[in-house]
């Protein structure tokens, strides 16, 4: 829902999806100038085509955010029960969940809510979880700061890793490195994240012994224990996103490999490799970008599953709690942090893709 | 048997059982007196706790929504969290279930039972430093039984009337008389705090054994010893880590490779895979929770006793006690009480699979059709799988029935107390007259079963005011004979609570009360060297 960036695509080419990257025109830089004159918005575009978009985006992204917001809101109250049931659960009286009710004002109409709701937010106040009565932004930055160490670290292993090997895997196009990385990449993403991490446990941990678990991290962790504790998760989120960001690396690799230019390289004498990191991988920079900024917001956004397994206070879990005793305050947060954080991976990766290459800044 | 001596000799080696009371208890269960001298030598030898060291709990039930304020207190981490840094003024026997002094030292009731008189321990510190006070647990009280009180236990605390200081002793009042007002302040939300915790009821300040280090709601909690204990009987570690591990895999791991020394709510589907693990000891107790299949006594077709039968003679109770819960319980007899209890009717005949009975009793209903039954993986673990086991056993008597399987979401405010027929469960209460009084009381609002019944009323109230016990125990039988033959409950199988250790540990102590040793697990475990 929220990575489709919308309108903002408009009067350019989209070259942040993936069939654009891969079929785009030979590179030579034929944009031309950017043409003088013109007043107003398209003025503005011509002159500061970058800062443009960005702005227009940034306006986008906040209306994009609000949509969210309502959608979160309506969707928790379409769910069956209210905070002060699912709350007190079976041992729910209706004295306690009238009180409940009274305390937290559920008893008013649900657009009325919203707003007071909309109105703290926008002061900057997220106000207080229903639940434990914490203030939400606290309880947010120590999760989200958590969720944030696993996927730096995971991103920091398994982008580089991603294409490095595809880069290996072109060089060594159908025969067997290239085979071999193809088969365990493609074997790892097929089994279910958390059928990886139950393996890993059960080999690393259980009967290994070779590091600790559960992978629970706490506010005053020293440095050095906290990385060890997220070796397992890490390892697992590596498995889990390298294949999607391998196989992209080494499709637009290959497809740019096929142009004329790098013939001409290759015709020069150019060695293999330095063919393939200096003249055909800026060429194909565009879709690994969007595809890596995808695995970064799912290290981010969607690792619930893996903090579960294996027992990492992140975000994900913070927010499956909320949902399910309908803690609106702190669901509605949550939901606003991981619609921000794909829409800035987003955003970043379609600005990368201009600036690394120059003719999509004109839109024709 | 066996494990009761374990039990006793460690009772006698931690100093609360006295040697002549040992060899006694050791006599009535049939043992001679040379033997059970030895027993006690060696258990006194083998059994000594010890103390220090780090001990590590994984548990299943904690959330990001976790509170210290014990009113509060819905989730098993929680429960555990209260008993470890607070008291309440009476604790349980962990196999009789008698109430045992704690912060109260001794009580006397009225001879109605309407008036009772608690004398309050001196000398107990809080772990801020200030001393206990008899304002401390009558703010405590109030606080709980305020109407405004979200606390879970206001059900309880309804009953009282008044709470008074009367010349340095706690007397509290009640509406009605109540024989067992001692057992109901063993609940564990009543954890008495300073000036009640009124000003800050998350301080997580009590009188226990641990005092709370720190506090990561759906995390982590830490505890350091309590060095000024007014106990000395418990609270063996030097420190006390509880972790969430929800996942029962996850906290199956962390077990068996000895990253914690105790774990809950072992899944009794690989509770047998675990057990191979040479370094775990599987601990399982009888319990007061039961799984109930429940129908509403007003609401067509169940208003029918005779279809009510054959309802209850249809469940195969040894099959379901076999495949649900893998032995890890005992079957049910359609009452809520078992022998766990105290004042159990134990000579009350057990209902057992009866295809003729429930198809003779199904034909002289006159209903005719298939019965619906709700259920969903919420009610209680298996709860689908036992819904589909019934409909086999139905079956067999010529009864149909139809399964409707809903969502979890919402099936405690939608479903259960709200359709005529579904599966459910209850977690035990600490007397007979609780479990009667929430459940099937006809002014209850969990009368799940929509049980009406004024001669039942009449009953229940004059056996909760009887200090006579034998006249009290009559009245419970006739009360369970009542819901088993003419209520909607249809109660197959009572179950165990399961929880492991691993070899590092020592002194875990099966308690009746509730899960987790009665939520004291951390508080009696102490590490072996």
């Amino acid at each position: 829902m929220v990575q489709d960036s919308g309108p903002a695509e408009k009067g350019r080419q989209p070259q942040g999806s993936l069939a654009a990257g891969l079929s785009g025109p030979p590179p030579a830089n034929d944009g031309g100038a950017p043409k003088p004159g013109g007043a107003g918005l398209s003025g503005l575009r011509h002159r500061m085509p970058l800062a443009t978009l960005l702005i227009q985006r940034l306006g986008l992204s906040a209306l994009l955010l609000l949509a969210v917001s309502v959608v979160v809101f309506l969707g928790i109250e379409a769910l069956p029960g209210d905070f002060a049931q699912t709350y007190l659960g079976q041992s729910a009286t209706p004295q306690a969940v009238a009180n409940i009710r009274a305390e937290l004002g559920l008893d008013r109409p649900a657009v009325t809510r919203y707003f007071e709701w909309l109105g703290g937010v926008v002061q900057g106040d997220f106000g207080n979880s229903w639940a434990s009565g914490n203030s939400v932004t606290e309880q947010i930055g120590l999760r989200l700061g958590n969720t944030l160490f696993l996927a730096f670290w995971a991103a920091l292993v398994s982008v580089p890793l991603a294409v490095g090997l595809g880069m290996l895997a072109v060089h060594f196009r159908n025969r067997w490195p290239d085979r071999l990385i193809n088969v365990v990449s493609l074997g790892a993403i097929s089994l279910p994240e958390f059928f990886v991490g139950y393996i890993l446990i059960l080999f690393v941990a259980v009967q290994g012994g070779w590091v600790t678990f559960p992978s629970t991290v706490y506010a005053d962790m020293p440095f050095g224990q906290r990385l060890e504790a997220i070796i397992l998760p890490c390892a697992t989120l590596v498995l889990v996103v390298l294949a999607h960001m391998m196989r992209m690396t080494r499709a637009a690799i290959l497809n740019v490999m096929s142009s004329p230019y790098i013939e001409t390289a290759e015709l020069k004498g150019l060695d293999t490799l330095r063919i393939i990191a200096r003249h055909a991988a800026p060429n194909a920079v565009a879709p690994i970008i969007t595809v890596v900024a995808l695995n970064l917001a799912y290290l981010v956004v969607g690792v619930v599953v893996v903090e579960v397994v294996f027992v990492y206070p992140g975000m994900g879990q913070y927010m499956v709690d909320a949902v399910t005793v309908r803690d609106m305050p702190v669901v509605q947060a949550c939901g606003l942090i991981f619609a921000a954080v794909y829409i800035l991976l987003n955003m970043s990766a379609d600005i990368l893709s201009i600036l690394a290459n120059p003719r999509l800044r004109h839109p024709r | 048997m066996d494990n009761y001596l374990k039990y006793l000799g460690r009772q006698a080696a931690l100093g609360r059982l006295s040697r002549r009371e040992f060899m006694g208890r050791a006599a009535a269960v049939g043992l001679t007196a040379p033997l059970a001298a030895s027993l006690l030598s060696s258990s006194v030898k083998a059994a000594g706790p010890q103390r220090g060291g780090h001990l590590k709990c994984g548990l299943e039930g904690g959330a990001s929504t976790d509170v210290l304020d014990p009113a509060k207190y819905t989730s098993q981490f929680c429960f555990m969290t209260g008993r470890n840094f607070g008291d309440t003024l009476v604790e349980t026997h962990p196999t009789s279930g008698e109430a045992l002094p704690a912060l109260a030292e001794s009580w006397e009731a009225s001879p109605d039972a309407k008036v009772w008189t608690f004398k309050i321990r001196q000398g107990v510190q809080f772990h801020n430093g200030k001393e206990l006070t008899i304002d401390d647990v009558i703010a405590t009280l109030h606080r709980h039984s305020d109407e405004q009180s979200q606390s879970g236990a206001l059900g309880i605390m309804k009953t009282v009337s008044d709470i008074k200081k009367d010349g340095g002793d706690l007397v509290i009042s009640l509406e009605d008389g109540n024989a067992d007002l001692p057992l109901l302040l063993s609940d564990y939300h009543l954890v008495i705090q300073p000036d009640g915790g009124v000003d800050d009821p998350n301080a997580g300040i009590g009188t226990g054994p641990y005092k709370v280090a720190s506090f990561e709601p759906g995390v982590r909690a830490t505890f350091e010893r309590n060095p000024n204990d007014w106990r000395d009987d418990r609270g063996f570690a030097e420190t006390v880590e509880m972790l969430v591990i929800n996942d029962a895999t996850a906290r199956t791991a962390a077990l068996s490779s000895n990253q914690v020394h105790f774990i809950n709510r072992v899944d009794p589907k690989t509770v047998d895979l675990l057990k191979r693990a040479p370094h775990v000891t599987i601990q399982n107790t009888s319990g007061r929770g039961h799984y109930v299949f429940i129908m509403h006594c007003d609401k067509e077709p169940f208003a029918n006793n005779d279809l009510r039968l054959a309802l209850k003679y249809a469940m195969d109770r040894e099959t379901m006690v076999e495949k649900i819960l893998r032995g890890f319980g005992k079957a049910g007899n359609d009452f809520p009480i078992n022998e766990t209890y105290a004042l159990f009717p134990e000579d009350i005949e057990q209902r057992g699979y009866d295809p003729d009975k429930a198809a003779f009793h199904f034909k002289k209903s006159g209903h005719d059709g298939s019965v619906l039954l709700r259920t969903s993986e919420v009610a209680f673990p298996g709860a689908v799988d036992a819904a589909v086991l019934y409909q086999e056993s139905c079956k067999k008597a010529g009864i149909d029935i139809e399964i409707k399987r809903e969502p979890g979401d919402g099936y405690w405010s939608n479903v259960w107390n709200a359709q005529p027929f579904c599966t459910s469960y209850w977690g035990g209460r600490p007397t007979q007259d609780q479990m009667y009084t929430t459940a099937y009381y006809s002014k209850a609002d969990w009368n799940d079963t929509k049980f009406f019944r004024t001669d039942f009323d009449k009953l229940l109230i004059e056996a909760r005011a009887e200090l006579d016990q034998p006249k009290r125990k009559d009245m419970y039988r006739e009360m369970a004979l009542m819901v088993r033959d003419e209520g909607g409950l249809i109660l197959p199988m009572f179950n165990d609570f399961i929880n492991a250790t691993t070899n590092k540990v020592d002194g875990y102590v099966h308690d009746i009360g509730n899960d987790m040793s009665n939520g004291y697990a951390a508080t009696r475990l102490w590490l072996t060297s």
